[in-house]
């Protein structure tokens, strides 16, 4: 428990370090959202509403440094990230609220799949090397090796198209209204199957390397020899003895994997114009929407962070030996 | 290449007494050409209630023997020729270890032989309860048998090797090194088999521990009567413990004969250097004296008595051929088998009466 309370505290710290930072390198830049703003929006905006635009930012309030940073943290804990330049006045909350769930649900279902996959054919493989069961590691690793936006862009080009089932862009069908209805979910379900496989394939063959040589260093552990000696059935030894302890490093791996789920798979979505957080941050970099970046940022920070700390209490919960009474 | 000739016609009275019969097993690692023989043409009997030491250098080849009796050998190595038979001891049929199936096998290991490995450390699986690892045996087994009966067996089985029964609930990573081998030891002893197996169980402990663990053994083997096969290269613990002591060298058995025999007379040259290069326990001081050189490559025996470029007594014939094993004086088939009850053999050139047989 001890243990528990140790990382419960050094993510909390974490976390206020990314918020801070997020707050002062902004300032650190120069020039003010105004300008940002009229350089945007260039020659459409007047000089009236130059003031406006100040007062609506805050900016005309000269608070010290200090000042502001208690009220963003104040604006940060009602959910409050500013306001989008790009799709003005529409709040980077609600931005992110849109695209968010998107590539949790995507990137995250392919993630877990992948890893799941990829960590129970490396325990078959391991655990039966040496026979034709290691035809699958070069094969993964093949498909491993191939850039992704590469691979992706063969998919669309050989599995959509006119007449085909599967849709070539998009997050569902532009005919539908987001809801939870039948229509819906299973137009985002079909959407979704060609990114999530092209996921999958590129990125199985890690689970599976890294699993499989586990397996194979902890098959010769003495432990594993004595399941053997004591006359359990072999999918015993393989399950609660090899497959049990091989995968610990895994499951750190799988924690980071999650972690960049938010921010790390923009090309997905790029290619599949997939309407995630990828893609919108993508956008945000070329319209200078410094707002929904920042915005984008941190979700993707904290989202680490969690991934990180979830990965921590799984260990915690595989692995006696790191937890700690005391 | 074997020497050795095999007639179960010589064996005596104690036929009904061997739990376990190795006759002409040969382990090898790998197949085809580059195999290579790291036990060659063993032979040994394993009777009721007795502990037969097995000792050697490493790479003796004294724990691949004994993995390849219990057919827990690792790939590359096959046990390539020889027979291992099981005598159960309620009268029924003798069982070919070597022939059996899948299921056979898995009924046959821990039930009547188990085996307590060298490292405690590693024996035991990290992740899980030292109640999950004593019980899941019982439960492979014993499927009669519930829950509530398992842990009660597994609390019986820590309070035979001395352990309190709370530490059930530990993992191996919160007990002492001895206390990991005691559990061991009980593990071993769940379902009372008639054979146990241990593979230089105390090196890993300190001598105090070592001391410890054998007492509770000692205690444990009056009170169920099991054989033992005991590993290791402490010749001195042997000369104690066993009954019987087979000195293995380059893969093959060099010396075999009752332990106190070995202990005030060794007839190979090995087996005097091995006994001289430790500090007896008890009795007068004398001086230590190593083996020289070190322990063959298996890969590249030499010809003849393997022990031959390392032996102070090698003459003529022994970088020649192959001593046979057989009683002192005599040579030739069936000496071997005279090893029963007391009587010892050696496999040296010096001991061979009849040298032109080979």
């Amino acid at each position: 428990m001890r243990y528990f309370a140790q990382r419960l505290v050094f993510y909390v710290f974490t976390a206020w370090a990314a918020v801070t930072i997020n707050f002062f390198v902004p300032r650190l830049t120069p020039g003010n959202p105004v300008d940002s703003l009229i350089a945007e929006y260039q020659g459409q905006i007047s000089t009236q509403a130059v003031h406006s635009l100040t007062v609506l930012f805050g900016l005309d309030k000269q608070q010290g440094i200090f000042q502001q940073y208690i009220s963003y943290l104040g604006q940060l804990a009602r959910g409050d990230l500013g306001i989008s330049f790009h799709s003005f006045p529409t709040p980077v909350s609600s931005v992110l609220a849109q695209s968010l769930p998107w590539t949790v649900c995507l990137v995250g279902v392919a993630t877990v799949l992948s890893f799941a996959i990829g960590t129970l054919l490396g325990v078959i493989v391991g655990w039966r090397r040496g026979s034709l069961a290691d035809m699958l590691m070069p094969i993964t690793t093949f498909f491993a090796s191939i850039p992704y936006f590469w691979l992706a862009l063969l998919a669309i080009a050989a599995f959509t198209g006119v007449g085909s089932f599967l849709p070539s862009a998009g997050g569902y069908d532009p005919g539908l209204v987001p809801g939870w209805n039948g229509a819906f979910v299973a137009s985002a379900l079909k959407h979704s199957l060609l990114p999530a496989a092209t996921i999958i394939v590129t990125s199985v063959a890690g689970w599976l390397m890294g699993m499989r040589n586990m397996v194979v260093t902890v098959s010769s552990e003495d432990y594993v020899t004595v399941a053997h000696a004591k006359g359990l059935s072999e999918r015993r030894v393989m399950l609660g003895y090899a497959a049990r302890n091989a995968m610990l490093p895994s499951v750190s791996g799988f924690g980071m994997a999650l972690g960049l789920v938010v921010g790390g798979t923009f090309l997905v979505e790029y290619v599949f114009s997939y309407p995630g957080v990828g893609l919108e941050l993508v956008s945000a970099i070329g319209q200078k929407d410094y707002p929904l970046m920042q915005g984008i940022f941190l979700v993707i920070t904290l989202s680490v962070l969690a991934a990180n700390f979830l990965a921590d209490l799984a260990y915690m919960a595989l692995d006696p030996r790191t937890r700690r009474e005391g | 290449m074997t020497l050795h000739v095999d007639e179960p016609a010589a064996q005596h009275a104690d036929a009904d007494e061997a739990v376990l019969r190795i006759s002409g097993l040969s382990v090898d690692y790998g197949v085809g050409e580059r195999a290579v023989r790291a036990v060659s043409d063993v032979s040994l009997t394993l009777r009721r209630g007795e502990v037969l030491g097995l000792a050697g250098e490493s790479g003796s080849g004294k724990s691949t023997l004994a993995y390849g009796l219990t057919r827990l050998l690792a790939p590359p190595g096959v046990v390539a020729c020889g027979t291992v038979i099981y005598h159960p001891g309620d009268g029924s049929e003798p069982v070919d270890v070597l022939a059996l199936d899948h299921a056979g096998l898995r009924r046959f290991r821990w039930a009547q032989t188990s085996i307590v490995f060298q490292a405690a450390m590693n024996a035991l699986n990290p992740v899980d309860k030292i109640s999950a690892q004593l019980t899941d045996v019982i439960k492979a087994h014993r499927p009669d048998l519930d829950r509530a009966a398992r842990i009660a067996r597994a609390r019986e089985l820590l309070g035979l090797v001395g352990i309190p029964a709370d530490r059930l609930d530990s993992y191996p990573h919160q007990l002492s090194g001895g206390m990991r081998q005691r559990v061991m030891i009980g593990m071993a002893l769940a379902l009372e088999p008639r054979i146990v197996i241990m593979d230089e169980p105390t090196t890993a402990l300190d001598v105090v521990m070592q001391r410890q663990i054998l007492a509770v053994f000692t205690r444990l083997r009056k009170r169920l009567d099991f054989s033992v096969v005991f590993i290791t290269h402490d010749l001195s613990l042997l000369v104690e413990f066993a009954d019987r002591i087979a000195i293995m060298y380059g893969g093959r058995i060099v010396e075999e004969a009752p332990a106190a025999q070995i202990y005030r007379d060794p007839l190979h040259p090995y087996s005097d250097g091995l006994l001289h290069s430790f500090p007896a326990l008890r009795g007068p001081r004398r001086e230590l004296a190593g083996i020289p050189g070190s322990p063959p490559d298996p890969r590249s025996l030499p010809s003849g008595c393997a022990f031959h470029p390392r032996c102070p007594k090698a003459f003529d014939p022994c970088a020649r051929e192959v001593p046979i094993l057989g009683a002192p004086g005599e040579a030739g088939p069936g000496a071997a088998q005279g090893a029963g009850g007391g009587a010892r053999s050696v496999a040296c050139w010096l001991h061979t009466s009849d040298r032109s047989t080979a």
